[in-house]
């Protein structure tokens, strides 16, 4: 029961709700506010659940008889590819970012993200992109060519209409939400911990989020690139993917692949995090095996990169090359086998008691069991061979992907309600719920290994009528209504649970982790005061925890000058390093991503010279954001209660921002790379290559006076952080021209090379580079002049040089990205005209 | 495959039962124990071992030794597949339906004219992409004279689901005179 707060619990309470608190009405529309912004990532991924799912019961429909009128197959295929699009890109990456989004801050005992306007930013395009998707689904304009979009189906040969179109904008808008979702997850457990809590305390689901956050900023990447070079080929012709014309097809399976098969596991690894997570309070005992865990998941994140080419085993690539990678995919079992025998131990060692949540766990595991074997069976190069494209690699993935995160994630959400709601679930409910969805999903499931190894292909909405053939599908068509209903009540039950159940209070599973040391529902800024940690933060105990901080007997129990303060740590060592003052709530991050969105319909319709003035609109809404925070002077260590002091976050080494600049740049080096490697690739495997003959010439001159001016930007973006006062605005100066001269260059080079660039994918990848590396000089005199504008205004001094030190970092890669691209392009065009490459 | 597949999943799920249920059950193996046996002990042998069958049985499905085999170029366009006789000048083309000799190694070469295709004839062997601008090989073998049916397995547009052909195997000396005939019958 909840202990009446004492007095000055009470006035804490209100100071910091008036100042992290969302104003009502339309003040919701500025929200920045984690919890909120997670509810509503959550939320929205479960309304897209059910309009997936819905169109998975009108393919089962389509399905249980053999040639069924229902629907025609232009329907069918939006149908079906809109149900694999909605479930993998609007449920389930949106829904476990809302969840990290939502839990880690509590857990790592913080206030808020590193980045809360960021956050809200991505909500946005979330939402916008997604209905961007439904709405073609309205108009029946909706993409039609599988999930993965294999071109040349989805080329402006086969697909003239805008489908093809409304799935590479819609996609790439919703995927600037998980790039900021893991720039931002990345950084907060870095360094939004509470003091103490060094790397090895830190609570199991951290490690496993900044691993996901890890590989979705490496991952991510070659998708979107894919996705740009597939809508450049649609929209100016630019035949990267055109066989006839030096492109490749099977470039577009690589690039997805790269991305997808990564996906899988940055969906699995949260749901398992939650599981190492909840398991161990039911089990009465910590989890067993914390750093085999630990390493585990580090080894899958690596090992699943290295896995993609299975999704490709029949496209004829050599087969001892595929042996290797199906090795890989075999190795991954381990990691996950560790994870499973570390779970059995804690549970061996543990006084298991059952609930809800446990109920789930069993349905993970036979589920996702079952699917991991058959997993084993298809990463078999010959077995694949014969599986490949049927239904039994439909039945793997649903057996993996709602074994592996769907029965988890409902796991936990019974778990982690009652700190949404402050209420209990009604059991009864709860458990006829999870046996229809449990028995309606293995009738429905099963059954279709067995269909797929008949011989039916995935895809299909007509199969012969042999015996058998049809009874099986009719059956798994019922076993689908039945996880429907089952569906249904989890619904019902979480409503009736928000309205009736009874009162949960503080920490009601006797959990240790720091998100029940607080009152539930919780406040806007999580804990009054936060928490010294001297041990694993897992094995805490919120109940004597929990009053203690809320009487502000923890760090940063005040309130000072009206700002949002939380604390940022040394990310290894957990030492309290810096105090991190947040910005307020605001409507920039709607607008911004409102003016995205024009961007995104302005392409989607083919107003292409418009398109650039959005773009303006975007990056000129994203400078105002830095109105928000910086000093016209230095200011004193602050006090951070607890007899401590910390500098303020703009006069530290290592702010969250500069982490996140470095971040940034890796995901998009990752981009960058990835179209390098495409050059490469598109001259190793493309046919029509080498060019027969070259029309195109390298202007040496050009190219050696753009070296010399990338040059001198790399060497001034060194100098721009290392002298006083007054050097500084000479060296910013020096890199906006420098930039400048190199984004005209650059610019020059690619117009050069038109109208060759829609004849051959060797000039369409020459282009695509120059253009990267133009837009990147452009974007660094945005920067440089952002810089000086930033000195002229005294928000520059040794202490405070924040900004620049980011600028810096974006300089320098801007820099060494353009002399990448002139060397990769003397390269290209040599290997791609026949040349020597000397 | 499927019997080991089997025996994992029992005992895993049991595992995980008996380790709720029964309090105290396995608490007499370390936790060291349990990870090391399940984690690593468990799969290594067999996926070692699953591994080295599965590229030995990948080599007997490949087209290995090109002179011995009869060689036909499957040329998929939507959607209908052509088969060229490759080892047949002159011999016509046919269209949805492929003859072969029965007993013999067919080694099968995949184009396409349009988008991905995939050439599967479930009862014969694996499946291989027909992708524009590539010719992928794949080995079948019908033991036996007979029909047997073909699927594309690429989702390939509106047309997709009824791309289906069919093969029809036949003793040596009549496929012989088949192929005489132009493939009349």
């Amino acid at each position: 029961m909840k202990k009446a707060a004492e007095p000055g619990s009470l006035t804490l309470h209100k100071a910091l709700s008036e100042v992290w608190g969302t104003k009502p009405g339309l003040g919701q529309l500025a929200a920045v506010n984690h919890s909120t912004i997670g509810k509503r990532f959550m939320i929205t991924a479960a309304v897209f659940f059910a309009i997936g799912g819905l169109l998975a019961m009108l393919i089962r429909t389509q399905l249980a008889t053999s040639s069924s009128p229902f629907m025609e197959e232009g329907v069918y295929a939006q149908v079906f590819t809109m149900h694999g699009t909605i479930m993998m890109f609007l449920f389930a990456i949106p829904m476990l970012e809302g969840a990290a989004i939502y839990l880690l801050p509590k857990m790592l005992g913080a206030r808020d993200l590193a980045f809360p306007r960021l956050t809200a930013y991505g909500y946005w395009c979330y939402l916008f992109g997604g209905t961007m998707l439904l709405m073609a689904l309205l108009f029946g304009v909706a993409p039609d060519s599988g999930w993965f979009m294999y071109t040349p189906l989805s080329s402006s040969t086969y697909s003239p209409g805008i489908n093809a179109d409304v799935w590479l904008l819609g996609v790439t808008f919703v995927e600037i939400s998980a790039l900021c979702a893991a720039v931002e997850l990345i950084v907060s457990i870095l360094k939004l911990r509470a003091p103490g809590m060094s790397l090895e305390r830190m609570p199991i689901f951290a490690w496993y989020m900044l691993v996901v956050a890890g590989m979705m900023l490496v991952g991510f990447p070659p998708l979107i690139l894919g996705s740009i070079l597939l809508e450049a080929e649609r929209a100016f012709d630019l035949p990267f993917f055109d066989p006839t014309r030096g492109g490749d097809p099977l470039l577009w399976q690589h690039l997805f692949w790269l991305f997808g098969h990564p996906e899988v596991y940055i969906i699995f690894l949260p749901a398992a995090g939650m599981v190492s997570t909840f398991l161990p309070v039911f089990a009465g005992r910590p989890l067993a095996g914390y750093r085999a865990v630990v390493v585990s998941v580090i080894a899958m994140g690596f090992i699943s990169f290295g896995l993609w080419v299975h999704h490709m085993y029949t496209v004829g690539i050599p087969h001892l090359a595929l042996g290797i990678f199906s090795a890989a995919s075999a190795l991954v079992t381990i990691p996950t086998a560790i994870q499973i025998f570390a779970w059995l131990a804690t549970l061996a060692h543990g006084r298991p008691r059952f609930s809800i949540p446990m109920l789930y766990v069993f349905g993970f595991l036979f589920v996702f069991v079952l699917g991991g074997l058959t997993g084993v069976m298809l990463a078999m190069v010959p077995f694949d061979w014969q599986a490949h494209d049927t239904h039994f690699v439909v039945a793997h993935l649903h057996y993996v992907l709602v074994g592996g995160f769907v029965f988890p994630l409902l796991g936990a959400a019974y778990y982690w309600l009652p700190h949404l709601t402050g209420r209990f679930p009604l059991l009864q409910l709860s458990k006829a719920a999870f046996w229809l969805i449990f028995i309606g999903f293995n009738v429905t499931f099963f059954i279709m290994h067995l269909t797929g190894l008949r011989g039916m292909p995935r895809r299909v909405h007509v199969y012969p009528q042999e015996p058998g053939m049809e009874l099986f599908n009719l059956i798994s068509s019922l076993g689908s209504f039945v996880m429907t209903i089952g569906f249904a009540l989890v619904l019902l039950d979480f409503v009736l649970q928000i309205r009736f159940g009874r009162l949960a209070g503080r920490n009601p599973w006797k959990a240790g982790t720091l998100e029940w040391a607080m009152p539930t529902p919780p406040a806007p800024y999580n804990f009054a005061s936060l928490p010294k940690i001297t041990g694993r933060a897992d094995q805490l105990d919120p109940d004597a925890l929990g009053p203690q901080l809320a009487a502000g007997k923890g760090y940063l129990g005040f309130v000072r000058n009206g700002q949002m303060e939380t604390l940022a740590v040394d990310a290894v060592s957990g030492r309290l390093e810096q105090i991190i003052v947040l910005p307020r709530s605001t409507f920039l991050p709607l607008l911004t991503a409102l003016m995205t969105g024009v961007f995104f319909l302005l392409m989607l319709f083919k107003l292409y010279a418009l398109a650039p003035f959005a773009l303006i609109g975007v990056a000129g809404m994203f400078l105002v954001w830095t109105r928000a925070t910086g000093a016209r002077q230095d200011l004193d260590t602050l006090d951070a209660g607890c007899g401590e002091t910390a500098p303020v976050h703009f006069q530290s080494r290592g702010a969250p921002s500069e982490w996140a600049m470095a971040l940034t740049l890796v995901a998009n080096g990752t981009l960058y790379a990835s179209l390098l490697f495409g050059g490469l690739f598109l001259w190793v495997s493309a046919p029509n290559w080498p060019v027969a003959q070259t029309t195109f010439h390298n202007d040496r001159l050009v190219q050696i006076i753009t070296l010399f001016v990338l040059a001198v930007a790399l060497f001034a973006s060194r100098q721009s952080v290392r002298t006083g006062a007054q050097g500084r605005i000479g060296w910013l100066a020096a890199l906006a021209a420098s930039h400048l001269v190199a984004a005209a260059l650059f610019g020059w080079m690619a117009y050069g090379i038109v109208p060759l660039n829609t004849q051959h994918a060797l000039f369409a990848v020459i282009f695509a580079v120059h253009f990267y590396a133009g837009f990147h000089a452009l974007l660094g005199v945005v920067f440089a002049l952002y810089g000086i504008w930033h000195v002229l205004g005294g928000y520059v001094s040794p202490m405070r040089d924040l900004d620049l030190r980011i600028g810096a970092r974006f300089h320098a890669y801007a820099a060494s990205a353009g002399i990448l691209a002139l060397v990769f392009v003397w390269q290209l065009a040599m290997l791609g005209s026949g040349g020597d490459p000397a | 495959m499927l019997l080991g597949a089997a025996i994992l999943f029992v005992l895993v799920m049991g595992l995980f039962v008996l380790t709720l249920f029964r309090p105290g059950f396995g608490s007499g193996v370390s936790i060291k124990g349990w990870i090391v046996a399940g984690g690593l002990l468990l799969p290594i042998p067999v996926l070692v071992a699953l591994n080295f069958y599965a590229l030995f049985q990948g080599e007997r499905l490949l087209p290995g030794d090109v002179a011995s085999a009869y060689r036909i170029e499957a040329h998929a366009r939507q959607w209908q597949w052509e088969f060229r006789y490759l080892d047949e000048p002159g011999a016509p083309s046919t269209v949805d339906v492929l003859h072969i000799p029965a007993g013999l190694p067919i080694e099968v070469v995949a184009t396409s004219e349009d988008v991905i295709h995939s050439f599967w004839v479930p009862r014969l062997g694996g499946k291989i992409d027909a992708t524009p601008g590539h010719a992928a090989r794949i080995r079948i073998e019908a033991d036996r004279p007979g029909i047997f049916g073909g699927v594309c397995a690429e989702y390939c547009g509106t047309g997709h689901s009824r791309m289906r052909f069919r093969v029809e195997a036949h003793e040596g000396p009549d496929f012989r005179s088949l192929v005489e005939r132009g493939f009349e019958q």
